[in-house]
Parts: C-alpha cells; sequence; structure tokens
C-alpha cells in the first residue's frame, strides 16, 4: 500500500489527525533538508511534503519565494532531491510528498520523473499549477506506479470541480484555506467548514488544509472537522529565525503542533 | 482541437483557486463579448476613443532602400502610441459588463499599464498595475501617465523585477482577489482563454489591413512581418490571413545576439515548457528554470512567447527570425531619418529584419506591423548610445 494511504488508516485507527509539514528542499541546502525530515518525523510530523523550488512559484508568498530562490542558489534540482531522498530512505519510511510546479517535472521528463518517484521512495506529488484537467498523462503514469497524485480545492471551488478533483485526487485532497498565496496569516477564514463538509458529500477520502494555517491554536481551530493540516511558512520562518539553533527550534515548533493532533 | 488549444500548445496551468475565474471570463466573453451591445459599444471606441482605423501608409523612402514594396500599419498613431489599446478596450469593457470593480494588469517598460491605465479611467474602474521594481526606475515617465489616470503602480520586489516578476504578482493578487477583481492581460499569452481574448482584440489590425491592402493594391500582399514579445501585435496582423497565401514573419529580439545568452527569443533558441498558465515555447535552463530575458525593447523582453505563436512554429505557418539590440537601433534611426517616423523599439526589430534580409523580398508587396510609437524610447536610446 502506497505509505500516505496506510499513514492515515493507521492515525485514524489510533484516533489522530495527520500533521503534515512542508520544507522547501534544498533550502538552505540539501544537507539540512536530509537532517531535518527524520527529526521532524520523531518530534511529530505524519508526512513531509518536500518542495521543489522553482524561478516563479506564482502560488507561493513571500517566505516559500525567499527559501526557493536560496535553495536554487545553492544549486538544487530534481536530481539531487532524488539523491536526498533516496539517503532519508536509510533512516526514515515517513511519507514524502514532492510539491512544486510543472515545468522542472515537464523538463525532467514526466516518465523518467515518475521512475525516479518510484526508485527513490517519493510516495506522492503535488503540482500547484497543474489542475487535473491537464493532468491527463501524469495520472496515468502516477496510478500505474501507485504514487499519489493530491490536486487541491479552493474557496472558489464550484460543485462541479469539487466533484471531479475529489474523484481523481488520491490519497487525499489538499485545501487550500483561502483566496491567496502560501504564507502565514493571522485569521483564517470562517467560510472554512461549510466548505469541508460540501467536499465530504463528495468523497470519502482524508481531507487536509493548508495555507495560512501557522500555529498550534490555529491548527486546533480547524483540525474537529478535516484530517489533516498542512503547515509550511511558518516552519521555514522558524527555521530562518533560529540560524545555528535551527534543528532544535524545528522540533519544537513540531512537537507544538503535535501535541493537538489527538481526537478528544 | 482540444479546448484553450493550439495543437499541442496553449491550455490552462494554473492554480485551482483561479480555475473557476478563468472559466468565468471564458463565459463572458463567449456570450457578454459576442453580443451587439458589446460589440456597438467597442467599436465606438475603438473608432472615436482610439481612433481606428489606423492608415495603412506605403512608406516610399523607406521602399527605395529596401528594393521592395513596404506598406506600415500604423499602429503608432493610436491614442496611447501602440497597438496596447486594442485589446485593453476590449478587456476592460468586458469586465465592467461583467460587474468587476477592479482591474489588475502587469506592464514591462508601461505600455501595456499606461493602455490599461487609460482605459480603466475612462470606464471607472479600480486599476492597480503591477511593475517590476527595475522597470518602475527606468520608465518613470510611464509610471507617471498610469498614476495621473488614477492607477496604483506597484513596484514588484521579488526574483528579477522586470515583466515576468510583474506576472507573478499579479497572478498572486488575482488569486487573493479573484471575486471582485478582472486580470487584464496584456499579450496572447497566459491561460486559456487570455491568448484567444488577446488575439481576437488585436485581430482588428490585420481585419483592417486587409481590406486597405485589397483596396488601393486590388491584391494580397506577399509577406507580413512584426515583431514578437508575447506576441500580440503579430497574432493580431496574422490571424485575419491565416487561410491566405502570404507569408508570416514574426521577428524575435536576439538582443546582445543569441549566442551570448542575453536574447528573447523564446521560438528561436527556447523550448516547450509550462510559464504563467500556458505550454508553449520558453527559455529556460536545463533544469526547467525559467530564464531572464534581455532585449533593449522592453516590450519583448519575456521569456515566454503566445502558445499560437508556437503552433505557427510547429506547422511552418510561420517563419521566426530574430535580430540584435544594434541592429533594431540603427533601424529605429534610419524610420526617422528617411520617414519622419520614430518608431518603438519594439517594432524597429521588424524593421531591422526587413533591411537584413532585404534580398529575399525583391520586388514583393510586404506590410509591416508598426506596433507602437518610439517617443516612450528616447531616453533608452540616450542612455544606451552614451555607453
Amino acid at each position: 500500500m502506497n505509505r500516505i494511504e496506510a499513514k492515515f488508516k493507521e492515525l485514524k485507527k489510533a484516533r489522530k489527525k495527520a500533521l503534515v509539514l512542508y520544507l522547501t528542499a534544498g533550502y538552505p541546502n540539501l544537507a539540512t533538508t536530509e537532517k531535518l525530515v527524520p527529526e521532524l518525523e520523531r518530534a511529530g510530523a505524519d508526512i513531509i511534503e518536500l518542495g521543489v523550488p522553482f524561478s516563479d512559484p506564482v502560488a507561493d508568498g513571500v517566505t516559500i519565494q525567499r527559501t526557493s530562490a536560496a535553495a536554487l542558489a545553492s544549486g538544487t534540482n530534481l536530481s539531487k532531491i532524488f539523491r536526498t531522498v533516496s539517503r532519508i530512505r536509510g533512516k526514515s519510511q515517513v511519507p514524502i510528498i514532492l510539491m512544486g510546479y510543472y515545468n522542472p517535472i515537464l523538463s525532467y521528463g514526466l516518465k523518467n520523473f515518475i521512475a525516479e518517484c518510484k526508485k527513490t521512495g517519493v510516495d506522492g506529488l503535488i503540482c500547484a499549477d497543474l489542475p487535473p484537467d491537464e493532468a491527463q498523462e501524469l495520472l496515468r503514469l502516477t496510478r500505474k506506479a501507485e504514487i499519489g497524485l493530491i490536486f487541491l480545492l479552493a474557496p472558489t471551488s464550484t460543485p462541479e470541480r469539487i466533484k471531479m478533483v475529489s474523484r481523481v485526487s488520491y490519497p487525499f485532497i489538499y485545501y487550500v484555506s483561502v483566496t491567496g498565496v502560501t504564507g502565514v496569516r493571522k485569521l483564517l477564514p470562517n467560510d472554512i467548514r461549510a466548505k469541508i463538509t460540501q467536499i465530504r458529500r463528495c468523497t470519502k477520502k482524508p481531507v487536509c488544509l493548508g495555507f495560512g494555517v501557522s500555529n498550534a491554536s490555529q491548527a486546533k481551530e480547524v483540525l474537529p472537522f478535516v484530517d489533516g493540516v498542512i503547515v509550511g511558512s511558518a516552519l521555514l520562518d522558524c527555521i530562518e529565525k533560529a540560524g545555528i539553533n535551527y534543528l532544535d527550534a524545528a522540533k519544537k515548533f513540531t512537537a507544538s503542533l503535535s501535541a493537538v493532533k489527538n481526537i478528544d | 482541437m482540444h479546448k484553450g488549444y493550439f495543437g499541442k500548445f496553449g491550455g490552462r496551468f494554473v492554480p485551482e483557486t483561479l480555475v473557476p475565474a478563468l472559466s468565468e471570463v471564458e463565459e463572458a466573453y463567449r456570450t457578454i463579448g459576442q453580443s451587439s451591445k458589446f460589440k456597438t459599444r467597442l467599436n465606438d471606441l475603438l473608432a472615436n476613443y482610439a481612433g481606428r482605423p489606423t492608415p495603412l501608409y506605403h512608406a516610399q523612402n523607406i521602399s527605395r532602400r529596401l528594393n521592395f514594396k513596404l506598406y506600415l500599419k500604423r499602429e503608432d498613431l493610436l491614442h496611447s502610441g501602440a497597438h496596447k489599446i486594442n485589446n485593453t478596450l476590449g478587456q476592460a469593457l468586458l469586465a465592467k459588463m461583467m460587474g468587476k470593480t477592479r482591474v489588475i494588469a502587469e506592464t514591462g517598460a508601461g505600455q501595456h499599464g499606461v493602455a490599461t491605465a487609460i482605459v480603466c479611467a475612462l470606464l471607472n474602474l479600480k486599476c492597480a498595475i503591477f511593475m517590476g521594481k527595475v522597470d518602475v526606475e527606468r520608465q518613470k515617465s510611464n509610471v507617471y501617465r498610469m498614476r495621473l489616470c488614477g492607477a496604483e503602480v506597484i513596484p514588484v520586489q521579488s526574483g528579477s523585477q522586470t515583466l515576468k516578476d510583474a506576472i507573478n504578482e499579479a497572478l498572486r493578487d488575482w488569486v487573493t482577489n479573484v471575486r471582485s477583481t478582472y486580470y487584464l492581460f496584456g499579450t496572447a499569452a497566459g491561460p486559456h482563454p487570455f491568448p484567444t481574448i488577446v488575439r481576437d482584440f488585436q485581430s482588428v489590425i490585420g481585419r483592417e489591413t486587409r481590406k486597405q491592402i485589397l483596396r488601393v493594391e486590388d491584391r494580397l500582399p506577399d509577406t507580413l512581418v512584426a515583431c514578437i514579445g508575447g506576441g500580440s501585435n503579430s497574432i493580431g496582423l496574422f490571424y485575419p490571413f491565416r487561410r491566405d497565401p502570404v507569408n508570416f514573419i514574426g521577428v524575435e529580439a536576439a538582443g546582445m545576439g543569441i549566442s551570448s545568452g542575453k536574447h528573447a527569443a523564446a521560438l528561436g533558441a527556447g523550448r516547450p515548457g509550462v510559464l504563467h498558465g500556458t505550454y508553449s515555447y520558453l527559455l529556460q535552463d536545463k533544469d526547467g528554470q525559467i530564464k531572464i530575458a534581455h532585449s533593449v525593447a522592453a516590450g519583448l523582453d519575456y521569456p515566454g512567447v503566445g502558445p499560437e505563436h508556437s503552433f505557427y512554429k510547429e506547422t511552418r505557418r510561420a517563419k521566426y527570425v530574430s535580430v540584435t539590440d544594434k541592429e533594431a537601433l540603427a533601424a529605429f534611426h534610419l524610420l526617422s531619418e528617411i520617414e519622419g517616423i520614430i518608431p518603438a523599439l519594439e517594432s524597429s526589430h521588424s524593421l531591422a529584419y526587413l533591411l537584413k534580409d532585404k534580398k529575399k523580398f525583391a520586388g514583393q508587396l510586404v506590410v509591416m506591423c508598426l506596433s507602437g510609437r518610439g517617443d516612450k524610447d528616447l531616453e533608452e536610446v540616450l542612455r544606451v548610445e552614451n555607453e
């Protein structure tokens, strides 16, 4: 079974929600990424998203723009990210999702890309600028390789889009909490619950919420009606601020989020 | 043909949040955009506000130098000084009739920004223009023009701080304010339906040209020539002739020379990929990261190109060539000196190509799109020539 799917089953049994953490791969370098992933898992992360840096990240706010630029400047590319995933697999079986934009994948070659995912132990893929309408080829390849292809739904999604996206997204659905880009926000919109209910009516697949979730109290607020939260920019901000103490800071931050995972 | 595609090029590669917004624009264009109320209003504005039809001028002095008959389609005489207003009038009117209250746009040198600010002032729409910080600094008079017309100019500090990043930032704004805001895309690129909408609004160039040349010459031209940045003036000129036995030539910016790596020749030296919502030729490195374009003409300074041009390239319907900054500057001077017409640096590229390869056109009837006037470029030309 796909590691992501297995993780959701395991969490459900344990009556827990999923904590999904996003790291820009190669920020500030890939050695750091390699060190961070197993540590975050130990601190309570259930799934890791590794951001594949792109020169023109239109769906991202300032934090991920900045970390992506830094990752590119340190020479990060897909081949090196695959090598890093391979090495992480020596130490950890945490489900890993690559998240990024379509062009670097297209440039790598879709077939080669999926083959490398399979070989190195990547479990899923999220492509911010690839709606299902444009993803026929990638859908076919990921299905065959049993690799997840997770699509997004947004506050603007119509009932038809919700139906279509929930049908093809696997193993879970990524709900974007706000109309906007990734990044830390003080307040989350109050229409989240209604929209999630609407999605639930179309599918039994897990729904995770991302964009804007930045601390334990926000996570606690939304977790009762989703299956997991995705936190990225806030973690990267925390790593950036901590400087050389980044490892402790990231672990502490992860633990604070992990503490609210239980369903009570 | 698959919806939103030109052969294998085009599509709608955008975050999910924008998919419904693009469908809304597509639907509005299909209904409101085809209504007689819309068309009557647009035609009135094109004629009495923008100054259409523009002349098709037989440039005799330059024709003698070239040894073939050259006509110039004078888009430079339009209000705002370039062809951009054909598109901004159409799209802003559409936005207004859709009930949108705010319009955003990207701009490089400021031509599309100015053309957008102008029509937003006219139609009483709130307007925000995204412009790379580098461009804001080197195009001060255009920034002032936009502000005079009531637009907010937002300097973009991310990435290379030029046109490509202005588009990124405009897309980020649109994702955030999607319900109230219309994104008025400036060229025949971007996600579906923009390549089609922009082409249709710019096709007035080709439709007029066709009528005018048949009237004066009683035949179709042998060749059409236009410059290519994103490719809106060229596709507007070419499209109405697509079923005619007429050659199309698109001229890209070779900047400091293709081999220098500092150029904007996406079709000539790029490979297909996805940027800003569309699958088309673009400048990218081996990892699929987007390269920064270069051209002395800010309007050509874009690493991508409209998908219909990629389709024309693959099917060989059009031929794509390029000329350097230096060649374009020489053509800029020549047209000013012997015709008394100061062309935009973008349009100077088309003329530079005709001068360079003039032997190929001996005895032909050629129409070139003079897409804009050069007033906006005077400072830049002075700066470059003093270096």
